[in-house]
């Protein structure tokens, strides 16, 4: 998805990691998702660099469609849909 | 002609449920054999990462790396020598476990710690916590708490705590897809 895409998507849920290093965002992800109904877009805020990789993964893993992520002054916006 | 088609079917399906068998779980075996406070919080991370990715946990604490399961507000009765004079040279739980490298008498650690909240990673007795919460399971070598003279009664409360044999980490680890040893 383009960065306007992600930008216009209507978020469902909203973790924000910000300032949690590793494992950190990935626990927090992985906590919140439990509150997240199958078709509905999560959104997860780090500041963590590493979480860039790691959730795209994650995503695979646990069969969620990662959409994509927008990173503005060293803030990593991530989007998937459960 | 027929039969021996069947008869190769059977056979064959007889092999492949044999395979399904013996393929590895989603899961993650870890052996802790060391007790420096570095190598466990990478343990650790791995552990409850692991978790967040689905996966099962199966942790072996063997030798060093039991000292970490030591509870420092605990004691044990009825140590004989060897046992008491163990108890008090090793770490006595988390908060008590030195880096491999750059200790200094302890001060490289303290940095360490202060450097480690000061940039957000979660404590070595955080992770433990969140372990449990997860459901990390840890299984803790009898041999070693044998030698080292160590009681289940001066261990951390922890809620997936058993007290094995190898022959339990040799047939979590067969069926582990990832293996460890740290």
């Amino acid at each position: 998805m383009t960065t306007e895409e992600l930008k216009a998507l209507s978020v469902d849920k909203l973790v924000d990691a910000r300032g949690t290093a590793c494992p950190g965002p990935l626990l927090a992800a992985k906590k919140a998702v439990a509150d997240v109904q199958a078709g509905q877009v999560m959104e997860i805020i780090s500041s963590d660099e590493g979480t860039k990789s790691d959730i795209p993964k994650w995503c695979k893993k646990m069969g969620y469609e990662y959409f994509g992520d927008i990173e503005e002054d060293g803030i990593i916006r991530l989007f998937l849909k459960k | 002609m027929s039969q021996e088609i069947e008869n190769q079917v059977k056979l064959l399906e007889a092999q492949l449920k044999q395979l399904q068998e013996r393929q590895a779980k989603d899961q993650v075996s870890i052996i802790v054999f060391s007790g420096d406070l570095d190598k466990v919080l990478a343990a650790m991370i791995i552990a409850t990462g692991a978790r967040a990715m689905d996966m099962e946990v199966k942790m072996f604490f063997t030798f060093w790396g039991t000292s970490m399961l030591r509870d420092k507000n605990k004691t044990a009765k009825g140590k004989d020598f060897m046992s008491k004079m163990f108890g008090m040279m090793l770490p006595k739980g988390s908060t008590k476990l030195k880096l491999s490298k750059m200790n200094m008498g302890g001060m490289g650690t303290d940095m360490m710690k202060n450097l480690m909240k000061k940039k957000h990673v979660a404590s070595l007795e955080e992770l433990i916590e969140t372990a449990g919460e997860l459901g990390v399971e840890i299984n803790i070598c009898q041999m070693s708490m044998d030698l080292m003279g160590f009681k289940k009664e001066e261990m951390i409360d922890y809620p997936h705590l058993k007290y094995v044999g190898v022959g339990t980490y040799l047939s979590d680890a067969d069926e582990s897809r990832v293996q460890l040893f740290i």
